[in-house]
């Protein structure tokens, strides 16, 4: 058969038997496991997750002068209290590379030790901002007070939201890893976790330096 | 029927539709306004347009001719099914838009600073200048619900829904609302310029000819928005002078109890003039704090 | 005994939140009408499943299917319903500005009319043209690129679910409260509490956020897929032109939502629990909204516009006949106006008072953006230049779009002259202007995509004779409806008014209402096509799989392709990939297939949207008890899904066999 007629028709029947099988030069002969998308995937919905916060950043900016007469920055924020948040945070997640380190050695208990810890220390940072919340609330410096107000309660607890859904993610991930064990679907889990959990430590070293530090700033 | 079937065959017809279509277009108050910087606002759209049409007219022109000339059926049309690539014709497709677009720019930054709204009037019109020490007017407008306040600091007195101001003299507006975004917008006049609670905007703008214009809000803000117009009078000095001194004996002063009753949601409310102004009241207006208790917002 | 009962009323009220009777408008005998007609319609609609016994079909094949394919269709099964929703708000705006002038009042009131046209913009913009793109774009990639599915099968579903939701929301509205008063985007304050009290711009809120997590999942999910899946060969410089269109559109996607959602986020704030984002009072800033709102709006209007380019490109090759002019410069065009569609946003509020350098600046970016949309025009007449055009409707409908879209683009630019945006801003100049882009632009190029890419959907073409019907009457229709609203425009007319006291203004309101019902007759046609093509199928049949002498990869499968796509993934050496492999004359195997990884239907996308819509529903109607139990059920759900394990199968081989050999034998019976 002409190459022509191959063009007319297109898919035609073979030209000899030995033709049947898929020539490799136009397919690919066994099937197609493209990489796994999983990471990338995580990673692209962290940027946009990036960008809310870089939303939330920018109300701030504009907006973190307006206190209507009320309280303003430097009269509310204890520095002290910003540093016991900080440390717990950043030592979160120094523990949860520990853990990270005990996955890639296919430790299962190691692991789940070092995921504990870190939800412990998560817990406490969120335990301690509530604390700064109600404190700051019954002086009256709650949300509806300000602009200022709105945008702070709202950055920083977008943050604390952020990191309690991580911890209740964490807790389903060592129920899932001691279930199922360092399968390659939970190291990817730990992995996507991994991301999120230091993603959301370098937003808490943007809002401590933009929110605290420069708004304790004359 | 012969009178249609000439009417319709002659193309000198089809030609002499078309023009008297454009011209009513051309009578459209955007390219034929009585003020100055409305008239240099709408150069600019003819401009503009023209210096488009360089490309877009060849475009349509293009695609209308290709698609018939090379029609499947016309066999006589060359047929090259793997030109896909040429350097000189990429070169006058970036480039013929690129050396519009920085025409367009050019006159964009020009027009841009010259036509702010924020700058004082340099000229009366294309013929003259504005004297340096020459007299302006001012005006504060309010926008409410779901009508204008003009307030004349200079002249004391006050107007709902009527404007007036004398011709070429230049008028300063200071732009606030009581309540919600309002856009303050006489297009006989001059452009258009947002009107927000708690902030001031400012127009400086011109009108060269008597007459009577149409004002209105040009940017939603509820159920009477429809109704929101207002009629702004250009007239002589002598008479614009006549029109304050009857405000002024027309009596009644606009204090704060009544502004607080005006703020209320009403629509398609009738012309009001006061004889007085409350002093510090539009102040109180921009910094919301008109109503006895409200705090003033900051500067 | 010391437990205290609460009142009946004070329960009910805790319950209901502010839920009453009186939400139902049964004074208002145009909703009562179209509730009676809905209501017939879905009881016809569930009776015609009862009787064919479709429902298992139908939760099976199509509720739960993780088939990007299917997925693809429903995205624009519901565009098109939300279309009908959407032209009928228009067909009632035109009609009233077509009456009411003088002492006549028209017969809608303010309090409709205001939520006509801001449901329109709203249903429009996100239930019409995003689903229709998303749809295209969802159907079409994977097989342009030689993939089985999508990078995230179980969230494709979940996100087609969500924006079905928000949709469903929408029109709940409708019979149950009512909808935003505020425009389409809803700017403050008079979008607060203290100027919009009611339901109204709750339903808005909380339906666009619902829709937007499907959004932007759909955006992750489409840019991993052409990032990671394309076939072996396929290098980004060798994927068809609406592939690279794709990977633009869901990059701004998934950059430009979350600024949406935080911007509606904090407006909720504003209403829920008192802050002052945008408030009057408190130090809050309108302005703030603007902008943010503008910062994802205009990227938006690109998300529409990028794939419909990639559609022309597609289209213009194929149906004449010859390689698309310029791939590299298409490429480099789509990517520049990707990144320049960020820089644009203010000139949307020129006339808010930015000063004028500031406005300069945003002037001159917005008209650099003409510079590569010019190309990518030029390049298409080029291609056409010395090819062999076929007219079938997929061509007609670019055609129409490449005399219109242009006259579209000029305006544009001219009103990015910030003098000149001063005197048109929001008048019936920038509404012809952005129907012109809408229209000429997304409208015809979905138009162009489904009557393109339906044969290889459903296996048969759609009837040419009434697509032909339905493009004369939008392309004319268009030209009456909006070419009178330049001219208002620049007569000054405003936006939005359901009232005019200058009755010289009527007749060309008259013609514009004309072009309405000429536009409806475009849509009806397209309405009696597709029932016209089901019947015809047989005559209309695509047996072959390349029903227009394709270029590209999806022409290489049969019409509709199996499941799995393709037996074999293809290997790929250039562009224009199956025009290669025909010239080649490459062999198609019938032999030596190998089993299938695909993944596994699911119930949970659809449950997890129906939890968020309930939720939604109870946060707007303030039924905080409702809401937080259906908060807590969505997080339960999505943990329970979590536990899920075993999400994939494999087609055994010789499944596999018997549906090529089925093919086999359809293409030779075909000779």
């Amino acid at each position: 058969m002409s190459e022509a007629a191959a063009l007319a028709q297109p898919g035609s029947t073979p030209r000899a038997a030995a033709a049947a099988a898929p020539a490799a030069h136009d397919f690919l002969v066994r099937d197609h496991h493209p990489g796994n998308g999983t990471l990338l995937g995580f990673w692209l919905y962290l940027m946009s997750d990036c960008l809310i916060f870089a939303c939330l950043f920018a109300c701030y900016g504009v907006l973190g002068r307006s206190v209507d007469g009320g309280p303003t920055a430097a009269e509310l924020f204890e520095l002290p209290v910003v540093a016991l948040n900080t440390a717990l945070l950043l030592l979160s997640s120094i523990t949860y590379g520990f853990a990270v380190i005990q996955m890639q050695r296919r430790r299962r208990g190691g692991t789940l030790a070092w995921l504990a810890l870190t939800a412990l220390l998560g817990a406490g940072f969120v335990a301690v901002e509530l604390n700064e919340f109600a404190h700051l609330i019954g002086e009256g410096a709650g949300p509806q007070r300000s602009a200022f107000l709105s945008s702070f309660f709202t950055l920083v607890g977008t943050h604390g939201l952020h990191v309690s859904f991580g911890i209740v993610w964490l807790l389903t991930l060592m129920a899932q890893v001691a279930r199922h064990g360092l399968s390659a679907a939970n190291r990817r889990r730990l992995m996507c976790l991994s991301m999120f959990w230091h993603f959301l430590d370098v937003v808490w070293i943007g809002v401590f330096t933009f929110v605290y530090l420069m708004g304790v700033l004359p | 029927m012969a009178f249609l079937e000439k009417f319709a065959c002659r193309p000198a017809s089809w030609f002499a539709a078309g023009a008297a279509f454009l011209l009513s277009a051309c009578n459209t108050v955007l390219l034929n306004p009585a003020g100055d910087v409305a008239l240099r606002q709408g150069h600019l759209i003819v401009v503009s347009t023209l210096l488009m049409l360089l490309i877009i007219v060849p475009v349509i022109a293009l695609t209308l001719f290709f698609a018939w000339r090379y029609r499947q059926s016309n066999r006589e049309a060359v047929y090259a099914p793997d030109w896909d690539h040429s350097i000189q014709l990429e070169l006058v497709i970036w480039g013929a838009p690129l050396l519009i677009i920085i025409a367009l720019g050019a006159l964009t930054w020009i027009s841009t600073h010259m036509l702010d709204p924020y700058r004082a009037i340099g000229r009366i019109d294309a013929q003259r200048a504005v004297a340096p020490q020459a007299p302006a007017l001012t005006v504060e407008v309010v926008a409410l619900d779901w009508k204008w306040l003009f307030l004349y600091p200079e002249q004391g007195i006050a107007t709902v829904n009527e404007l007036a101001a004398p011709v070429d003299v230049p008028i300063r507006f200071k732009i606030t609302s009581s309540s919600v975004m309002n856009s303050f917008y006489i297009p006989a006049l001059a452009g258009q310029i947002y009107a927000m609670p708690g902030m001031e905007t400012r127009l400086n703008a011109v009108i060269n000819k008597p007459g009577v214009y149409d004002g209105f809000s040009a940017n939603y803000s509820g159920a009477g928005f429809s109704g929101m117009h207002f009629k702004f009078h250009g007239m002589s000095t002598a008479d614009f002078e006549r029109w304050v001194q009857a405000a002024r004996d027309g009596g009644g002063a606009l204090d704060r109890t009544g502004y607080l009753e005006l703020e209320q949601p009403s629509d398609r409310d009738p012309v009001r003039r006061y004889a007085g102004v409350d002093s510090g009241l539009y102040d109180a207006i921009l910094r919301q704090c008109v109503a006895p208790g409200r705090r003033c917002a900051g500067n | 005994m010391g437990i205290r009962v609460s009142e009946p009323s004070e329960l009910v009220h805790l319950l209901l939140g502010r839920l009453t009777l009186e939400a139902i408008p049964l004074h208002e005998p145009i909703l009562v009408a179209t509730f009676v007609a809905v209501a017939l319609g879905g009881l016809g609609v569930l009776g015609a499943l009862t009787y064919f016994r479709a429902w298992r079909p139908l939760w099976r094949d199509w509720v739960t299917s993780i088939d990007h394919k299917k997925i693809g269709i429903m995205y624009i099964a519901l565009g098109v319903v939300m279309l009908l929703r959407g032209f009928g708000d228009a067909i009632m705006m035109r009609a009233q500005q077509a009456i009411s002038f003088g002492d006549a009042a028209g017969y809608l009131p303010p309090h409709h009319y205001d939520q006509i046209f801001t449901a329109h913009g709203v249903i429009m913009i996100f239930f019409v043209a995003m689903p229709f793109v998303t749809g295209l774009m969802n159907f079409v990639v994977p097989l342009q690129i030689g993939a089985r599915d999508v990078a995230f099968p179980f969230l494709n579903n979940f996100s087609f679910w969500m924006t079905a939701c928000g949709a469903a929301l929408v029109m709940a509205s409708l019979f149950v409260g009512e909808f935003a008063r505020t425009g389409w985007l809803a700017y403050p304050p008079l979008s607060e509490l203290a100027y919009s009290p009611d339901v109204g711009v709750d339903y808005y809120i909380w339906s666009l956020q619902v829709a937007g997590v499907g959004t932007v999942l759909s955006g992750v999910n489409l840019v991993a897929t052409i990032v990671k899946m394309r076939a072996p060969g396929m290098t980004l410089m060798r994927m068809p032109v609406f592939t690279w269109t794709a990977l633009c559109t869901n990059v701004l996607i998934v950059v430009a939502f979350p600024v949406l959602t935080a911007s509606l986020a904090l407006l909720s704030l504003d209403r829920y629990v008192g802050t002052h984002f945008f408030t009057n009072d408190g130090g809050g800033n309108a302005m703030m909204y603007v902008n943010l709102i503008w910062i994802w709006g205009h990227p938006e209007v690109y998300i529409l516009v990028l794939p419909v380019f990639g559609v022309f490109s597609e289209v213009v090759s194929t149906f004449s006949s010859k390689r698309l002019f310029g791939y590299a410069s298409m490429v480099y065009a789509t990517v520049v106006i990707t990144i320049l569609s960020y820089l644009v946003w203010l000139h949307h509020f020129f006339t808010m008072g930015s000063g004028a350098s500031v406005n300069s600046f945003f002037g001159i970016t917005t008209m650099v953006i003409s510079i590569p949309t010019g190309a990518k025009i030029f390049n298409w007449l080029f291609t056409m230049y010395r090819g062999r055009i076929r007219f079938e409707p997929p061509m007609l409908w670019t055609l129409g779009f490449m005399v219109t879209f242009v006259i579209g683009g000029m305006t544009g630019v001219l009103l990015a002259v910030p003098p000149a945006d001063f005197v048109l801003h929001n008048s019936l100049f920038l509404i012809a202007h952005f129907h012109n882009v809408i229209i000429g632009g997304v409208v015809f190029g979905v138009m162009a995509g489904i009557s393109y890419w339906f044969p290889k959907a459903f296996g048969y073409r759609l009837d040419p004779f009434w697509g032909k019907c339905s493009f004369w009457f939008w392309l004319v229709g268009f030209y009456f409806a909006f070419m009178p609203l330049y001219v208002l425009g620049l007569m000054g007319v405003t936006r939005r008014l359901s009232h005019f006291d200058d009755a010289s203004l009527q007749p060309w309101f008259q013609v514009a209402a004309f072009g309405a019902a000429l536009i409806a007759l475009g849509i009806a046609c397209f309405l009696v096509q597709l029932v016209v093509s089901y019947v015809r199928r047989d005559a209309l049949r695509d047996a072959t799989g390349d029903p227009w002498n394709g270029r590209t990869l999806e022409w290489s499968t049969a019409s509709p392709p199996p499941a799995y796509n393709f037996a074999f993934t293809p290997r790929v050496h250039g562009t224009d990939a199956w025009h290669e492999m025909k010239r080649r004359g490459f062999v198609r195997p019938v032999d030596g297939f190998v089993p299938i990884h695909m993944p596994k239907n699911t119930g949970a996308g659809f449950v997890l949207a129906v939890l968020s819509a309930v939720c939604a529903f109870g946060l707007i109607w303030h039924m905080w008890p409702l809401a937080a139990l259906a908060f807590a059920a969505l997080l339960v759900a999505t943990i329970v899904h979590t536990f899920d394990y075993a999400r994939d199968f494999f087609i055994p081989a010789d499944e596999v066999a018997r549906t090529e050999a089925q093919r086999t034998r359809l293409l030779a019976s075909h000779v």
